[in-house]
């Protein structure tokens, strides 16, 4: 079993830590570990977890690779073209020097973790595990446990990386079947501001488990821009959490995209810590053949003041499944909250099936919150119309769906990574991919 | 072109049609007027496909072919073409995207090049301009926010720009001022040929004004039950449909 795989491991990482006891990363690993050890992998008796199970996933004999090395050429093909960024290259969760591409810059950093603990040890103690709690979430400890090679992002005060960040994450199933667990920890000084995507792919066509965690915290009156994308093969396991806290005026907006992977289940858990804060989510998610994707986002008003904005659509095909679980909490002294939360979801096939929940809990009496949510079909005049004017089934199909995906793509602020969704969107629709 | 032939057709257990003939040859205008209720969109939809509709009885001949051997999409590559009594909104597709890939699609069934960027835009600035269209409604999303007018007027923009061989024009006058009338008459009599053919169905007779008919015929009950020239849309708008009903009761 999984469980038994990963105690071992850990075994053997921590034995190879030697003379690193005085980093504030490796300080909590036994921690963490005895907590996953002791709550093992999520089962469906949990709340959160009634619609995803694991017991596929544990079942398999996975290696937890120490080092990992690709070549050059076989990055290139998922490289998003055109785009001119600070290119990351991750290669099963550790960070790869040669393959990356960092502009740099005087006024903030970008790269490894450990890199960054030694320059600012102060900032990652202040932060690290701390965005995340891993006491509530046995997947965030396993990871906490397993932290090393992440990238670390930080901006001083009242600056920006002017290109954005763009983390490749590849993990390599050729010969094994790798675990990767990339642990990532990005700092917005007040003022300050970039722009990061995640982007996940698989090389090889072996079972692979991708459990991932990124801590993000938005100083006051920052503005952060996230995404994440999901494109790995029908043998890929991927669980993760991106924890957020904003603090007072800044603005953070998450983009998750995921259309490739046997199971995904992504949390995204935003603290609204102080006054006028901005937040929005999108996220457009395509399940098809038996694929399992689930979106469960948390946005936490703690006070008065703040908006959040949630966008989630989901297109779910053959036999697969998706899940989304919104939950808006605004709590007694976050007066005047703005929260909006909108999910739609298309039904292409008999055996899809869709599990939606908004879940609002609100405590504070003077606020403006609403949520819709939608499962339908594709709309059958619209089909009528487009055929009626030529247009074959196949191809109308691709054109109310492209239409219905757009609303999230359309958000998007990176022209070349828009350009790129598109385009794959499309090809994915068409079934060319 | 078109040939009808005891048309029978139903939905959801209703029958709706109930054994209609008609005849329209190339070159000729027809108007369908009759009360509300008695299947004339519904015959327009059988006409195009629509998957709701059962036909019991009947056949329909369109330029020889088997009407109902084809796929909606068939029918309008071959050049038939239905301009809505109620337009669709499609959100997240512009009109301009619609009509190029649609045109397309006709241009690939006649074995041809798809036409270039540039060749397109002439096109539809053309035939936005016979139609008094706005550039701007162009680039917006199909029908999104239009007006009932501006809806029936996009109808007949397409249908300019697509050029079919039969034209079944459902109520696209209703809702439209006095002026808007006149310029979507004016864009159809500019697109008749002698081997194109028009079906209108109105209830007003003001249309038929500007898009002159060859034939009029009164449908009741699912049944074309008279025939004539357009002097019976006048002496329908004078008398109304109670004629034709005393007469059906009395037969
Ligand atoms: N989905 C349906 N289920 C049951 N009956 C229907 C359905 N759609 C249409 N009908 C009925 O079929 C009959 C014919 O409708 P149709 O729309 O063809 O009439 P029409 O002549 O176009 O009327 P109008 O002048 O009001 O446009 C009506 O009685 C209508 O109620
Ligand atoms: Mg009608």
């Amino acid at each position: 079993m999984l469980k038994e795989i990963l105690i071992k491991g850990f075994e053997k990482f921590n034995a190879g830590l030697n003379g690193e006891a005085d980093n504030p990363i490796h300080a909590i690993r036994n921690n963490a570990f005895a907590l996953f050890e002791q709550q093992g992998f999520p089962h469906k008796k949990l709340e959160d977890w009634k619609y995803t199970r694991l017991s596929k996933l544990v079942q398999n004999e996975f290696n937890i690779p120490d080092s990992a090395s690709i070549d050059e050429n076989s990055v290139k093909p998922f490289l998003i073209p055109e785009l001119k960024s600070n290119l990351i290259v991750m290669v099963n969760g550790i960070y790869n020097k040669e393959l990356s591409d960092i502009k740099g810059g005087e006024e903030y950093f970008i790269g490894s973790i450990s890199d960054g603990a030694e320059k600012y040890p102060d900032l990652v103690e202040k932060y690290f595990a701390k965005i995340s709690n891993f006491t509530l979430n046995p997947l965030s400890a396993l990871n906490t446990a397993f932290a090393r090679e992440g990238v670390m992002i930080y901006t001083g005060k009242n600056t920006g990386i002017e290109l954005p960040v763009y983390i490749l994450n590849l993990i390599d199933a050729q010969n094994s079947l790798p675990i990767a667990q990339p642990r990532n920890l990005f700092i917005a000084s007040e003022g300050s501001s970039f722009k990061v995507i995640e982007d996940f792919h698989t090389i090889g066509s072996n079972t692979n488990y991708t459990n991932a965690i990124t801590e993000i915290y938005c100083g006051k009156n920052s503005n952060v821009e996230y995404y994440k994308i999901q494109d790995d093969s029908d043998k890929s396991f991927h669980t993760g959490s991106t924890d957020v806290k904003q603090e007072r005026d800044s603005l953070f907006t998450a983009t998750t995209i995921s259309w490739g992977g046997s199971l995904i289940r992504n949390n995204l858990n935003i603290l609204l810590n102080d006054e006028n804060i901005e937040t929005h989510m999108y996220g457009l998610f395509y399940a098809r053949n038996r694929e399992h994707i689930d979106n469960q986002t948390f946005v936490d008003h703690a006070k008065p003041h703040c908006e959040s904005n949630e966008l989630y659509k989901g297109i779910i095909d053959d036999n697969a499944t998706g899940v989304f679980n919104g939950k808006i909490m605004v709590r007694t002294d976050a007066q005047k909250t703005n929260a909006y939360q909108s999910n739609n979801n298309i039904l292409l096939s008999e055996n899809a099936t869709i599990y939606a929940k908004p879940q609002l809990e609100i405590f504070a009496d003077d606020v403006k919150c609403s949520h819709g949510a939608t499962t339908g079909q594709l709309d059958k005049d619209a089909m009528f119309y487009l055929r009626a004017r030529s247009i074959g089934e196949n191809e109308a199909k691709v054109l109310l769906l492209n239409a219905f995906a757009s609303d999230v793509l359309d958000k998007i602020t990176i022209e070349e990574l828009q350009a790129h969704l598109r385009n794959l969107l499309l090809k994915k629709l068409k079934r060319e991919l | 072109m078109l040939t009808i032939k005891n048309l029978n057709a139903r939905i959801e257990e209703k029958e709706i049609l109930k054994g209609l003939n008609l005849q329209i040859n190339a070159g000729e205008v027809h108007a369908i007027m009759g009360p509300n209720g008695s299947g004339k969109s519904t015959l327009a939809s059988v006409l195009a496909g629509r998957e709701d509709y059962e036909v019991t009885d009947g056949e329909v001949l369109f330029e020889g072919k088997n009407l109902f051997d084809l796929a909606p999409e068939e029918r309008a590559r071959e050049g038939l073409f239905l301009a809505f009594q109620y337009p669709v909104e499609i959100p997240g597709v512009s009109n301009i995207n619609f009509m190029k890939t649609a045109m397309n699609e006709i241009r690939k069934h006649k074995g041809e090049e798809p036409y270039s960027a540039p060749e397109f835009m002439k096109l539809v600035k053309e035939k936005a301009a016979l139609l008094g269209l706005d550039k701007e409604m162009l680039s917006r999303y199909v029908n999104v926010g239009f007006s009932g007018g501006e809806k029936k007027r996009n109808e007949i923009f397409q249908l300019a720009v697509m050029q079919p061989k039969l034209a079944i024009l459902d109520e696209t006058d209703s809702g439209l001022d006095i002026d808007a009338l006149k310029t979507v008459s004016n864009g159809v009599n500019s697109l008749k040929s002698d081997n194109n053919a028009f079906l209108v169905i109105t209830h007003y007779q003001r249309l038929l004004n500007y898009i002159v008919p060859d034939f009029v015929h009164i449908m009741y009950d699912g049944k074309i039950v008279k025939s004539g020239d357009k002097e019976l849309a006048l002496h329908l708008e004078e008398f109304g449909y109670d004629f034709i009903k005393n007469q059906e009761v009395g037969v």
